[in-house]
């Protein structure tokens, strides 16, 4: 075992975690530890573009996004947090091109912007072009500029560490945060990273769904830590289901080819979501339109043999449009489906994209312990994070700005608690839990494998909790998550060597997921409302007076060992908006 | 244009999801753990598969339901994230952009470590040196003088200039296929190049020149033999080859 000491340690190297470690390496004396190589982080897969009132190419202002973000999240946006999000945006881009970032330009040559689901002129009047976009591989752009410039900067990483427990010291009667637990994948050494400040930009948890625009790695490894030392998880009923995946397989098809003026189309070739959402038609908010295809599938007007998917057609769009504009995305769909987007419509079915929820922070990206208190020294940013500015659903290209404005936030935040404050002493034995999950699973015997147990929670959670939910439906997913969790137990492992046990890490992984499917079930369970992402076909409407307010959900252990979930709420924060009925 | 109908996919089944039964298909990989062995092996691996999935599920088939040892890295499966770059058929590709029916199932089907950087355990590579040749040559934008307030001006043209350099997701394919790179681990080797490509062509920097003398040390663009393998192993189709000439060219005549 190696003890480190830090300033601040950044757990996670994609958008939010590099964003802010260039903020915090300036700063503090900082370290990056990510499971992957930082260039394999998840913002590379994001395409379509980063939102920002710039008025480019049109009339347009942060006041118009904000509001467009509170009604697309279905009014469970912290409306603060919205605020700053969209006033801070138009800095955010122009602090990426100014580090290097290639947008897409226009003839005037400033950065051009495109339409995208739910960004509207006006409150809801038409649609606006606020999406700075480079093609349709702008979460690839982001992600190699802010590597980048962390490479100018000096930033230290510690690549393949997987961290695997979060240190919480009570002082004083206040939990603070003492630092991280890894393992060393190469090695299988444990490292204990002692550190001032530590902030969590690990990303989502979509792998708990079978078909997921989601990376194999995205496990939810940075909630799972926080959560099993005692602190909430907000939200996490919201998931957003994005409307175009590629059938049967959910690789991302970006909005952006909507925006370019892609139409989704039924079995009979009707643009169905002019029944919908007539104004916005096909840049509806993505939960709506991720409804309307689910809609059309059960009514009979699905496509294919088995009526399970619908078309997303471009060809319409001149070729030089789709190689300009959507040139990733129109070769997925010959690689992996062998199909000509000029001339064959895209089968395409909603996939499992983003976490509207997860580990609660505030605007400076402090967490919470609960509804009001800080956790001194821990902070979190992105996906990983809730704070809450998506609500109930994320509107699209709001993600590419949530990273880089609150992962700059956190990444100064963190930086300035650790230049002010001490270390906090570590506890004794840190590696203690962790040393014993990986002995555990080593040295286990058990009939259970990793693989099995993984599919059947995956195909659960697409039956039971995806798109449309009802008690019974999850009630059902609980009962089996219960049951896996069981089984869990007598799971073990084939690689019993110290060096690259990727074998290991996918068990330890998978129970991560399993801690935070049952969350994320039992908070959809007590939500008996239908709210943005999280659609109750036994409760249809919002209730506004029972269940505007946000989900936490904490951990706790009985004196016996028997872990249950308590689950409380948290006023939403409303500034400039009243709630209103949702029309697209 | 064809309105998507019912009648039509009646008339033509739908491209890449017809009716196929699952295939036998070997896998023949290349195993190296020197926590067992100081010698790597070839191991064999059956299985049923459907030929049009990827071989990076044919690898997952193998770990989760065979030998959960076999070690390679992984993220994205889409052609992103760029994790799995690996000698497929004596090809460099990436595992989870080739699909099986794509590559001859009816023979055993290779898969190795990609060549030139140290093996440590099966399919997993010691990707440092490849970083440390990218960090070497300045990837990232120099300017000089005062920011401007908003963003800095390029037209369209000097955009498109350098856009096919910036595609590049850094999987090592088109390195680790060079023959001068296996010779002489020295080499910068295209990936490295490449990005400085990136900068050097990029209107709104002011460091080509630095990038420049750095490519022309003896390990630089110069030892470039022009064999077209990184062109043809790069999964982003990268014009590779292309760019290192473009380097090379700007070398000579200090225009760029």
């Amino acid at each position: 075992m190696k003890i480190h000491k830090y300033d601040t340690v950044i757990v996670g190297a994609g958008g939010a975690g590099m964003r802010a470690a260039i903020e915090a390496t300036k700063r503090s004396r900082t370290a990056v530890l990510t499971k992957l190589y930082p260039t394999r982080s998840h913002t590379g897969a994001a395409q379509g573009g980063m939102a920002a009132a710039l008025a480019n190419v049109e009339e347009d202002n942060w006041e118009w996004h904000t509001f467009d973000t509170v009604k697309g999240g279905d009014y469970l946006v912290d409306q603060d947090a919205a605020e700053i999000l969209a006033k801070e945006a138009i800095d955010a881009v122009l602090d990426l091109e100014k580090m290097g970032l290639p947008f897409n330009r226009t003839p005037d040559g400033t950065i051009d912007q495109r339409r995208f689901g739910g960004h509207t002129r006006n409150h809801g009047e038409a649609a606006v072009r606020r999406s700075c976009y480079a093609a349709d591989r702008t979460g690839h752009m982001i992600l190699q500029t802010l590597y980048q410039n962390c490479v100018k900067e000096g930033v230290e990483f510690f690549n393949e560490f997987y961290v695997l427990d979060q240190l919480i010291v009570e002082v004083d009667g206040v939990k603070k945060s003492a630092g991280v637990v890894a393992y060393e994948l190469a090695t299988g050494e444990i490292h204990i990273f002692q550190a001032k400040a530590v902030i969590y930009a690990s990303g989502g948890t979509g792998k708990f769904f079978k078909v997921t625009s989601n990376a194999h790695t995205l496990t939810g490894d940075g909630q799972a830590a926080c959560y099993r030392r005692g602190l909430p998880l907000e939200d996490m009923e919201f998931f957003q289901f994005h409307p175009t995946g590629i059938w049967r397989m959910g690789i991302l098809l970006t909005e952006g080819a909507r925006g370019e003026g892609g139409i989704l189309r039924n079995k009979d070739g009707e643009r169905f979501m002019e029944k919908y959402a007539p104004v916005m038609k096909d840049l509806a908010s993505r939960d709506v339109v991720s409804r309307s295809i689910y809609t059309e599938i059960r009514e009979g007007r699905g496509c294919g043999p088995e009526g399970d998917h619908v078309y997303l057609d471009l060809t319409h769009l001149p070729p030089e449009q789709l190689d300009a504009k959507l040139p990733d995305i129109t070769e997925f769909a010959r690689t992996y489906l062998g199909i000509e987007p000029y001339t064959d419509p895209i089968p395409i079915q909603p996939t499992a994209h983003y976490a509207m929820g997860g580990i609660p922070t505030n605007v400076e990206g402090e967490v919470l312990a609960d509804n009001t208190t800080v956790v001194p020294g821990l902070y979190a940013a992105g996906e990983v994070a809730c704070v809450s500015v998506h609500g109930a659903n994320r509107l699209g290209t709001n993600s590419l700005l949530d990273i880089n404005v609150f992962g700059k936030r956190a990444g100064i935040a963190a930086a300035e608690y650790a230049a002010s404050h001490d270390f906090v002493e570590l506890p004794e034995n840190p590696e203690e839990l962790v040393v014993s999950q990986v002995e555990r699973l080593r040295d286990a015997t058990g009939a259970e494998r990793v693989a099995e147990l993984r599919k059947e929670l995956q195909e659960t959670m697409d039956a039971n909790v995806m798109v449309f939910r009802t008690e019974q439906t999850i009630k059902t997913a609980v009962e089996k998550i219960a049951e896996l969790r069981e089984r869990y137990l007598n799971v073990s492992i084939q690689d019993k060597g110290k060096r690259f046990n990727t074998d290991l890490l996918e068990a330890i992984e998978l129970g991560n997921l399993l801690d935070l499917a049952e969350v994320m079930a039992q908070s959809a369970l007590a939500r008996k409302e239908s709210r943005g992402g999280h659609y109750r076909e036994d409760f249809p409407n919002r209730d506004d007076v029972n269940f505007m307010r946000h989900t936490m959900a904490y951990r706790e252990v009985g004196d016996d060992g028997t872990e249950t979930i308590r689950l409380d709420y948290k006023p939403v924060v409303q500034t400039r908006y009243q709630p209103m009925e949702r029309k697209y | 244009m064809a309105t998507p109908t019912l009648e039509k996919e009646d008339a033509k089944p739908e491209a890449g999801f017809a009716d196929s039964p699952y295939i036998t298909v070997t896998f023949r990989i290349r195993r190296f753990n020197p926590e067992v062995s100081a010698d790597a092996v070839w191991e064999d691996f059956q299985m049923e598969i459907d030929p049009k999935e990827r071989v990076l599920d044919g690898l997952h088939k193998i770990k989760w339901e065979q030998d959960g040892t076999l070690t390679f890295r992984r993220s994205c499966a889409h052609g992103i994230c760029g994790s799995d770059a690996m000698r497929i058929n004596g090809k460099n590709r990436l595992a989870c952009k080739t699909l099986i029916k794509d590559i001859n199932p009816s023979k055993p089907i290779t898969v190795e470590p990609i060549k030139g950087l140290t093996v440590l355990k099966d399919l997993v590579v010691d990707m440092d040196p490849f970083f440390q040749a990218y960090r070497d040559v300045m990837p990232f934008l120099v300017t000089t003088g005062n920011e401007p307030t908003r963003e800095r001006l390029q037209s369209a043209e000097d955009r498109e200039r350098f856009d096919d350099t910036t595609k590049c997701i850094l999987c090592a394919a088109c390195t680790s296929s060079c023959p001068v790179f296996w010779n002489d681990g020295q080499y910068f080797g295209p990936a490295a190049i490449v990005n400085a490509h990136r900068f050097i062509f990029d209107s709104r920097d002011e460091a080509g020149e630095q990038r420049l003398e750095i490519l022309n040390d003896k390990d630089g663009v110069w030892r470039c033999r022009t064999t077209f393998n990184c062109t043809d192993a790069c999964p982003r189709g990268i014009e590779v080859t292309k760019a290192i000439q473009e380097v090379k060219r700007a070398l000579i005549t200090r225009r760029f």
